[in-house]
């Protein structure tokens, strides 16, 4: 490859000559569509990765589904970990909207310079927060000091997952809401908090319910906290009372595979499919609703 | 201010149930590699072993994959293709760990431990790192993979959204200048990036050190902290999650908490890490605009 780099300087320049690439050109190009290649099929193995375990769920759960499935409670189907799943969810959305939501309103429109910070600070490490270690917390603030597992317990882990999502996703559409609409009602005397409630909260809606859907999605599936919290009810019969374990989706797919049990096994993809079902949608559904009140606040 | 209390009570309430084991073991406790539960002897020397090996190949596998990802999304996909890859990237992270850990140990491990682990073995076997494979498929090695599954589309999305940022006019005038695509990345693209990498990789690693149900999954519950890979381990995260429940003494609760301490520390340090360079590298960019 030298050699042939010298005979290009050692050759009279010639402009009639064709613009071809010399070796090292080659060789820079060769380069440049290795790495190429190799970006492209890394995002192919990432897809390919997403495809094989949905399709293996998707496969081996939609066998173990029926209604009665669905309906019954264990050991036969899931109804009362359904259930249970939805009820424990829909409590930590009660606590974390609302609070996220006011955490991401004082940040925006509020805050002080000095405590944004740490407050952000505190988000952002809260969500990198190893779920495992908001379940021991709560084990040992809630179900230690109440001597037993709670669905409601299982409630707040899960509203601490739920909070920095919805928090920092809020504060995204907060600041995207145009200064000229807090100036116009400024202007026209409105006190401050009357203009966040009608004319900046209606316009963030939207993202403030994506941030919501996403959260949710993200606590449906998490299992570690409430392994710790809410574990002892087998799911046999619907049980609503949050002040005593409720079972729930993601401990029974977690019990039934550490079970060497085959037909535990298809009922674990059965739940699986089910859960990943939901969540899937849920993050297909904050996306369109995202992309459309992206598209309205632009336009 | 509720957030920062979360995070200051949580850690009290941690450190508070850990002190009997704290004064009990003392730091000796994280070397000690003995978890003997019938006789009141705990040391979290395994788990610790096994948390920072499983989550440095996740990383090490997982990091210049995501990179690769990001770099395609970001410069070398056409916009079509994006707008369908880049959603399921993301979709990838929102696969709860317990499908993943699941689908981990009945499809992914009988597979790594027929097909992939007797070929690292054979080909790198004298490395020790590559022992013989067992009969199971669930080993650290079969972890790391699951993990490195779980930090990808993180450190993915962060670094697709970091080469966007870079100025269009800057790669412009390199390829002016007859740079090709991969010299651009490499001289203009990664190193206005690279300290904006490196947090997404923390925070990936962050992911990965606390992981603890898939991990608990396909990790096999290992008591002792073995060469080779291809063997059974434990971390701290996936030990709380499976022993938690039903510990038989107070001093056995108190070593859990201990071991949740610790993680605590390792996962807020990771994390602080990945805050403190992401910062810095917001201002600096900034400071040249």
């Amino acid at each position: 490859m030298n050699s042939e780099q010298e005979d290009v300087r050692e050759s009279p320049f010639d402009p009639a000559a064709p613009l071809t690439p010399t070796g090292n050109l080659r060789r820079r190009r060769a380069v440049s569509r290795v790495a190429e290649s190799g970006a492209t099929f890394a995002a192919v193995l990432a897809v390919g990765v997403l495809a094989i375990v949905v399709y293996s769920v998707v496969v081996h759960g939609a066998s173990a589904l029926s209604l009665d499935f669905l309906l019954e409670g264990a050991p036969n189907g899931i109804g009362p970990a359904l259930v249970g799943t939805a009820e424990i969810v829909a409590i930590a959305t009660l606590f974390a909207v609302p609070l996220g939501v006011l955490v991401a309103l004082y940040l925006v429109e509020f805050g002080s310079g000095r405590l944004a910070m740490p407050i952000r600070l505190a988000l952002d490490v809260m969500n990198g927060y190893p779920s495992i270690i908001v379940g021991v917390f709560i084990y040992a603030l809630i179900v230690e000091a109440t001597q037993s597992q709670s669905g409601i317990a299982a409630s707040v882990a899960l509203a601490i997952i739920m909070l920095p999502i919805v928090a920092r996703g809020t504060e995204e559409v907060l600041r995207l809401v145009p200064d000229s609409m807090r100036e116009a009602s400024d202007a026209l005397g409105v006190s401050r908090w009357r203009s966040v409630l009608t004319v900046i909260l209606p316009s963030a809606v939207g993202g403030i319910a994506t941030a919501s859907i996403l959260a949710v999605a993200r606590a449906a599936g998490e299992t570690a906290p409430l392994l710790l919290i809410t574990s002892n009810n087998p799911g046999i019969s619907v049980s609503l009372n949050p002040f005593e374990a409720v079972p729930n989706i993601p401990v029974t797919i977690y019990r039934l595979s550490e079970e060497a049990n085959p037909e535990g096994f298809t009922r674990a993809w059965g739940a699986g499919f089910v859960l990943l079902a939901f969540i899937m949608a849920a993050n297909v559904f904050a996306r369109v609703l995202l992309n459309r009140s992206r598209r309205k606040m632009a336009g | 201010m509720t957030a920062v209390g979360i995070l200051l009570l949580s850690a009290y309430q941690i450190i508070d149930h850990a002190s009997p084991a704290i004064s009990k073991f003392g730091l000796g406790f994280l070397f000690s590699t003995e978890w003997l539960p019938n006789f009141n002897v705990f040391g979290a020397g395994t788990m610790l072993y096994g948390t920072l090996i499983s989550s440095f190949f996740a990383l090490l596998l997982g990091a210049p994959i995501a990179i690769a990802i990001g770099l395609y999304l970001s410069l070398l996909a056409p916009k079509g293709i994006r707008g369908v890859i880049s959603p399921m990237v993301e979709m990838l992270a929102a696969i709860p760990s317990v499908i993943l850990g699941f689908w981990g140990i009945l499809l992914l491990a009988p597979f790594v431990q027929k097909h992939v682990e007797p070929f690292l073995h054979d080909t790198l076997g004298f490395i020790p790192l590559f022992g013989a494979p067992q009969t199971t498929g669930a080993s650290i090695f079969t972890a790391s993979l699951i993990l490195t599954i779980m930090i990808i589309p993180i450190i993915a999305s962060i670094s697709r959204d970091l080469f966007q940022a870079v100025p269009r006019d800057v790669q412009d005038g390199a390829s002016a200048l007859g740079a090709t695509r991969w010299e651009v990345v490499r001289g203009i693209v990664l190193p206005t990036t690279s300290s904006g990498v490196i947090a997404a990789s923390l925070l990936g690693l962050g992911r990965a050190l606390g992981e603890a149900i898939a991990v608990a999954q396909v990790i096999g519950a290992g008591e002792a902290i073995k060469t080779s890979l291809f063997e059974t381990g434990d971390t701290l995260a996936a030990r709380i999650a499976n022993q938690f429940p039903g510990a038989i003494t107070e001093m056995h609760k108190a070593s859990l908490y201990y071991l949740a301490a610790i993680l605590l520390v390792i996962g807020l340090a990771s994390n602080l890490c990945a805050q403190w360079i992401g910062r810095r590298f917001d201002y600096r960019r900034m400071a040249a605009r």
